[in-house]
């Protein structure tokens, strides 16, 4: 009974109807990405004033923050993703934690380098065990670990089951791991050292932070629907739809 | 346009190589990211061509040995 | 089956095999024993970092023995009886870690005071350490045993085993090394001990769960 009723929801979530759904529209979504990118950079690097703190090494803000932002968001929607596939058995939701994951560690990464090459003419050395920088590395970590446990096993869906489950572990831990490192970071460092000044921030400022948010949003919809669409092929390469798709019929 | 000039701009105030680093390393990331895919899909397609010849073979070759 | 008689089975296999316990104990004594050789000899350099130190040494003993943690009941069978059983898996699982507890969590916290001794550790921190090391085995216990039920069917599981656990024990090394940090300046390390505590019990309650979960996808794969 309950099964009947799913069907629908199933269908809608195959990798062949994903796959000719998007077609259409994934570049459209491309555009919008990197229009909204290349204006915000472009006004985050030329146009906005100088900070007058930090001077131009400020401007590292743009691709900062959004980046750690959806570096977060990313796991949480790898571990959501992870447990809809656990949860209705869908393949196409362990297709998208596994995208998720790539790119999620791919922006953690960027979020680490961003965050120590500011560090330099801003504190005068690339690392600070600042409860940022500390957490961000963390969850660069669990990112690894959810990659290197996706890979390990020979049989592919034996790897989604078990990187969906840690997936969902560290999620469970992450505001822990939060909470705990910013009190940690409040017991051994002193005050003085602050990141930004983020509720000052000035509209000429906030502005271009605020699109090129919107753009990293855009990028990474953008992206995952991009893995999405090879893995989905990858998986499903043994089928007809796919192999069609393939041959370009 | 928030600097004098060219050179101002590239400089940012002996900022530069930071910055120009930082927003360097990201559009390599992304870069990678948005190709990879792309890399992904061109190996299917190639292994799935080559299947695809394979079996033609064999169809041929069956049709050679009825007649 | 009834819990009292896995527990004892449990504990009559580590009797047998008393290698598990003493290898752990081994690693904790030559792992910090090395770090004089390595960082200083002198008190004024040890003291301050020995709290930190016997307790990341602490964390990775724990952390070397479980990969064994449910490696031989998965490869003989008898994971899978287990699991069909009418007592929940969770249950078993929780005598399970209880026991490995028991005999490799307890030993390295009562060796720890020793090792404090040979590293200058101020004097007013033992018995906090003694406390937080013992609270906190429990924790990294249960935490690593929901990494080693998911690598429990791969054969070289130990590396990878390390590495997907190894993040989620941050809260607790925090935590567990600045408890015994606060009494070793004097200051009151209960509340610190209490969230040791509070993020122990929560591990234990917790981890069964997905212990079992991960221990059934296992079983299934094959």
């Amino acid at each position: 009974m309950a099964k009947s009723r799913w069907e629908w929801f199933h269908q809608l979530a195959s990798p062949k109807s994903f796959y000719e759904k998007t077609t259409r529209w994934v570049p459209w979504l491309g555009f919008l990405a990197a229009g909204l990118l290349v204006v915000g950079a472009v006004w985050g690097l030329a146009i906005a004033p100088e900070d007058a703190k930090q001077g131009n090494s400020y401007r590292i803000i743009f691709i900062h923050v959004p980046a750690a932002f959806l570096a977060l968001a990313g796991y949480y929607m790898m571990a959501i993703a992870g447990a809809i596939g656990l949860i209705w058995k869908m393949k196409l939701s362990f297709i998208a934690m596994r995208s998720a994951a790539v790119i999620g560690a791919a922006l953690t990464f960027v979020s680490l380098f961003t965050g120590a090459v500011w560090g330099k003419p801003t504190w005068g050395t690339y690392w600070v065990w600042d409860a940022r920088i500390t957490s961000m590395l963390i969850l660069f970590f669990l990112y690894l670990g959810v990659l290197a446990l996706a890979d390990a096993f020979e049989r592919k869906e034996s790897g989604n089951k078990a990187s969906a489950l840690l997936a969902l572990v560290g999620t469970v831990n992450i505001p822990i791991i939060y909470k705990s490192v910013d009190w940690w970071n409040s017991l051994h460092q002193p005050a003085t050292i602050k990141f930004t000044s983020a509720p000052s921030m000035d509209m000429s400022m906030f502005v271009p932070l605020m699109i090129m948010i919107a753009g990293f949003y855009a990028f990474y919809a953008y992206v995952l629907i991009k893995h999405m669409r090879a893995q989905s092929l990858q998986t499903e390469r043994n089928k007809q739809w796919a192999k069609d798709t393939l041959l370009g019929e | 346009m928030y600097f004098d000039s060219w050179e101002a701009f590239v400089s940012m105030g002996g900022h530069g190589p930071f910055v120009w680093a930082a927003y360097g390393v990201t559009l390599l990331t992304m870069l990678f990211l948005i190709l990879q895919p792309s890399r992904q899909l061109k190996a299917l397609r190639k292994s799935a061509a080559n299947e695809a010849r394979i079996q033609q073979r064999r169809k041929d070759q069956r049709n050679a040995s009825r007649t | 089956m009834r819990l009292s008689m896995l527990a004892k089975r449990d504990f009559t296999l580590y009797w047998r095999n008393k290698s598990d316990v003493s290898n752990a104990l081994i690693f904790f004594v030559v792992a910090v024993s090395f770090f004089p050789l390595g960082v200083s000899p002198e008190a004024s350099v040890l003291g301050p970092i020995s709290i930190g130190l016997i307790w990341i040494v602490a964390l990775l003993s724990v952390q070397l023995g479980l990969d064994s943690l449910f490696r031989d009941d998965y490869e003989d069978g008898s994971l899978e009886q287990l699991a069909l059983s009418e007592t929940p898996l969770a249950l078993i699982v929780l005598v399970r870690l209880l026991v490995y507890w028991c005999c490799v969590g307890l030993p390295l916290s009562l060796f720890s005071p020793l090792l404090g001794l040979m590293l200058s550790m101020p004097a007013e921190a033992y018995s906090t350490l003694i406390l937080s090391i013992t609270l906190g085995t429990l924790y990294l216990t249960a935490v690593g045993a929901v990494g080693a039920a998911l690598t429990v069917s791969l054969k070289r599981g130990g590396m990878l085993l390390s590495l997907i656990v190894m993040p989620l024990y941050t809260p607790i090394l925090i935590f567990g090394s600045s408890s015994v940090s606060f009494a070793a300046d004097g200051l009151d390390a209960d509340g610190l001990l209490l969230v040791v505590f509070g993020l122990t019990v929560l591990s234990v309650s917790l981890a069964p769960l997905a212990i079992s979960a991960s221990l059934r996808m296992s079983l299934e794969n094959g």
